[in-house]
């Protein structure tokens, strides 16, 4: 049998843009998000659900793609960190990722950034707890946890209504 | 002399460089000072910093005698170009800090490429904390070199003394009469290569106005986008995927491999080259399918286990190595005439596991061949050795060889080595197009190499006032990084044994530091105990190093050792180095619980590295080093039997999570009188002898081994016959 013997046609939302794609049965999301749509922000970590590297969003809520088979995902949204900034405007997590400087080599950084938006928009103002809880599925090996979680709620004060912009 | 040969004298704990090639194949200019126009000024390797670059300035300038270079371009960009790699240190930041403070140029017009061996000088590799204290006075004294130039071309130009004109943010101004020119219009037309001048002056630290300050990362947004590319996210047109075919454990070799059923799907290579085998296709999964109807016969030898690691470590290595590790035993006066006559002694033994580094990005690259010459992205602490490795595998001149190495996700150490590039081309020159090799995390913790395990013994004797009168101590295999005590001991003897290592082994941050600051701090605290004297009481004692002795009590003032008792269940501790220029103290407190899990709540650190560059980014690697420390200190080891290791995921090997944070008190001592040395390292050594001795004051359970609970504290009873030696 040749390699390709399993390759479907499968038609995935991907930041709000249809694409047809040619997929393995077995293939994960994360590959085919890397290898055939060219979508590089997603990374491999572990291959295990273990690290949280290759977050994305599915019908908003926070999935490890290195886990999730392409072909389940046909018809349901995907956002990757690609799809993360808002008309050319950077989330108010990555503003605050920035601002507060919380990533040495980046690698974790877009994984840790999805989880975060999704965590704010269902929690507008996460308590510690919910927030470390959040995170403690993700591994950042240069170990800026301390800047991650204070980012995370800086973001999340950021974001919380106020009298001359009430949301 | 070549690079490898010179590498033992300059740092003996680069085991992996002496390894051989993975693989040997069967057989099968650089153009960077082209510019266009303006102002070059060139870096060119002195004796005095020859160790940086790897070779000695003497003679014609050539290519080999360049350390960096830097060029003001006609509008105005700076760029500036240095071998050193970015894998998450923020060099890129720091150094284009210390250019923009020189220069009088903003930030944003300054651009660093690095890390490409077709486009900057050759560099040893980024590694040993040597960035900051080495390359970046450099690449200061180069900036200094143009910015002088540029204001003597301003004065031509307008007939006035170069004295009377100010530099700032990019433009040369004349106050008096109010003209004032950019750098690109200043160099336009004119081609000016100068060589750094020596004498340059440079800003004080006292005077930085950019470097000294905390300036964001300079490529974070492509971070937080998503945008960066790292060199497993490149792709080149036609590009395909690549797999290896990996021995079932350490030491087997392949004795024949059936490569029928593989080779009989359609679009998929097969490389049979000695004992690598390797498969490319157009998709990852497809080269994965073929990979896995390889039919392989492997050949076994008997390989050792984690259970007697320790004992085989104090083996000397046979043959004995001539290279150079070992070195000469450290002595000063008589050990053995001391111990005699010292008031109380001391003898115990620690141990250090085998932990692996973990970058989150494994090891990646893209190999591409064109006409005869291969360029390779890959992912490396040593764009260069890199690059000679893969001209070695192939028997390539090195000029046929270009390697470039994008912002890379982490290495802490664990990234020297070229073996992902040397496959990737190997797959390439095969499938004749470009291929992507991206290490799994299992191959990473099988195939890549670890920190050395190690086993040190100290021997120590004190006066009656807790003063040592002698102190000797052996390492065996860890290495000799930080070895020698910072305390004042009369009578001394201390040594590095270096052993035939059952796991492949290399360098990880701050190298053997860690093992060797644990064993002795350990010590200290153990003599503490022996002499019932406070631990920070008998560090003093012994100390006479002002700078260290300045931030064991900045960190002691700040956590309130004075006050803290500890109890049972509830422990407190203290520790110091030294290492790389840089000092650190480390206060914690922990909570063991009945049934012995083990919980810091507290790491109270004061550092001190001379003038700070940028607080924000020094601030983030010493939480980093800590929270890291956290992990090789409590619970991080590679397991091992018969070859084989038994933890290669991350659901097997536990690295330091959110949920393991204690509260974080960091304090930074600048010193801007100090040259600024390297921080990326040192401050992991305080973490692991703290740690034990808060677990000894909540527990009375002396720990010797690293690490020290990976499944919580023993019960007493099995602690107290754990003691006993």
């Amino acid at each position: 049998m040749g390699p390709e013997h399993a390759v479907a046609s499968l038609e995935l939302t991907v930041n709000g843009v249809r694409r047809r794609v040619e997929v393995d049965a077995e293939e994960s999301l994360l590959s085919v998000l890397r290898d055939e749509l060219d979508l590089t922000g997603t990374k491999y970590g572990c291959g295990e659900g273990q690290c949280g590297a290759c977050t994305v969003l599915v019908d908003g809520r926070p999935t490890r793609s290195c886990l999730t088979k392409a072909v389940t995902v046909g018809g349901r949204a995907v956002t990757t960190i690609e799809g993360i900034e808002e008309n050319g405007r950077l989330h108010a997590v990555q503003e605050a990722f920035l601002e507060v400087g919380a990533m040495q080599c980046g690698y974790c950084t877009p994984g840790l950034i999805v989880e975060a938006v999704a965590l704010l928009r269902r929690e507008r103002d996460p308590s510690e707890t919910e927030i470390a809880r959040a995170m403690e599925g993700h591994i950042c090996r240069c170990c800026t946890y301390p800047r991650i979680l204070r980012a995370i709620r800086q973001a999340a004060h950021a974001a919380r209504p106020t009298k001359e912009n009430p949301r | 002399m070549s690079e490898k040969q010179r590498d033992p004298d300059l740092e003996p704990e680069r085991y992996e460089l002496r390894e051989g090639l993975p693989y040997r194949f069967e057989l099968g200019r650089r153009g960077f000072l082209q510019l266009l126009g303006g102002v070059v000024v060139l870096v060119v390797t002195t004796d005095a910093d020859g160790q940086e670059s790897g070779r000695t300035g003497a003679g014609a300038i050539t290519d080999r005698d360049l350390a960096a270079w830097l060029h003001v371009s006609e509008d105005g960009t700076v760029t500036v170009s240095t071998g050193k790699a970015e894998v998450g240190q923020n060099i890129r930041t720091s150094l284009t800090q210390a250019v923009a403070e020189e220069l009088r140029a903003p930030l944003a017009s300054i651009r660093m490429v690095m890390g490409d061996t077709d486009l900057t000088p050759f560099d040893m590799g980024t590694f040993g904390s040597r960035t900051t204290p080495f390359m970046a006075p450099q690449l200061r004294r180069a900036a200094a070199t143009a910015r002088e130039l540029l204001k003597e071309l301003a004065a031509q130009e307008w007939g006035v003394e170069p004295a009377a004109l100010v530099v700032a943010e990019g433009r040369v101004t004349h106050p008096v009469t109010g003209r004032s020119l950019a750098f690109g219009a200043l160099t336009k037309g004119q081609k000016l290569v100068r060589t750094l001048g020596e004498d340059i002056p440079l800003t004080p630290a006292e005077r930085w106005t950019v470097a000294g300050r905390s300036v964001p990362k300079v490529n974070g947004r492509d971070h937080v986008t998503g945008r960066h590319r790292y060199a497993s996210d490149l792709t080149r047109p036609g590009m395909w995927h690549g797999t290896v075919l990996r021995p079932p454990a350490i030491g087997a070799t392949l004795a024949s491999v059936d490569t029928s059923a593989a080779e009989a799907m359609s679009g998929v290579v097969v490389v049979r080259d000695g004992d690598f085998v390797g498969v490319a296709a157009s998709r990852a999964s497809a080269a994965a399918r073929a990979r896995d109807a390889l039919r392989p016969v492997w050949k076994t030898t008997p390989q050792p286990s984690g259970r007697d690691l320790y004992d085989r470590l104090r083996k000397p290595p046979e043959p004995e190595p001539s290279d150079g590790r070992r070195g000469a035993p450290h002595v000063v006066g008589s050990v053995a005439d001391a111990l005699s006559s010292a008031h109380r002694r001391l003898e115990s033994t620690y141990t250090v596991a085998y932990i692996a580094h973990v970058p989150l990005e494994p090891r990646a690259a893209v190999a591409e061949w064109i006409d005869g010459r291969l360029t390779v992205w890959t992912g490396t602490q040593r764009p260069f050795g890199v690059r000679g490795e893969l001209a070695e595998a192939f028997h390539l001149p090195e000029e046929k060889v270009r390697v470039i190495v994008p912002d890379t996700g982490s290495g802490y150490g664990g990234k020297h080595t070229g073996e992902c590039a040397v496959e990737a081309a190997r797959l390439a020159k095969a499938a004749g197009r470009p291929v992507k090799l991206v290490w799994s995390r299992e191959e990473e913790f099988r195939w890549a190499y670890f920190r050395p395990a190690g086993v040190i013994d100290v021997h120590s004797g004190v006066d009656a006032e807790g003063r040592l009168v002698a102190w000797e101590m052996h390492n065996y295999n860890s290495g000799s990084a930080a070895i020698r005590t910072p305390y004042a001991a009369p009578n001394q003897r201390i040594e590095f044994h270096p052993s035939d290592s059952p796991l492949r082994q290399g360098s990880y941050r701050v190298l053997a530091a860690t093992a060797n600051n644990f064993a002795r701090e350990s010590h200290m605290d153990e003599l503490a105990a022996a002499m019932k004297l406070d631990p920070l009481e008998l560090r003093r004692r012994n100390l006479e190093d002002p700078r260290l002795r300045a931030v064991l009590e900045a960190a002691a003032d700040r956590f309130g050792w004075a006050k803290a008792t500890s109890e049972p269940g509830h422990g407190h501790g203290i520790a110091c180095g030294v290492e790389k220029g840089s000092y650190v103290a480390t206060c914690t407190e922990v909570r063991v619980d009945a049934s012995g899990d083990v919980r810091v709540l507290r790491l109270v650190t004061a550092f001190e590295c001379g003038a700070i560059v940028n607080p924000e980014h020094l601030r983030n690697q010493v939480e980093g080093c800590l929270v890291m420390g956290l992990g090789g200190a409590l619970f991080e080891a590679v397991e091992f039997d018969k070859g084989e290791i038994l933890n290669p995921r991350l659901s097997l090997y536990r690295v330091p999570r959110v949920s393991d944070l204690p509260e974080i008190d960091i304090m930074l001592l600048d010193r801007k009188d100090l040259p600024s040395a390297g921080a990326g390292e040192t401050p992991i050594v305080g973490v692991a002898p703290a740690l034990a001795g808060a677990i000894f004051a909540a527990t009375a359970t002396r720990l010797r081994a690293l690490p020290l609970a990976p499944r919580g504290i023993p019960r007493p009873r099995e602690a107290a016959s754990r003691r006993g030696r």
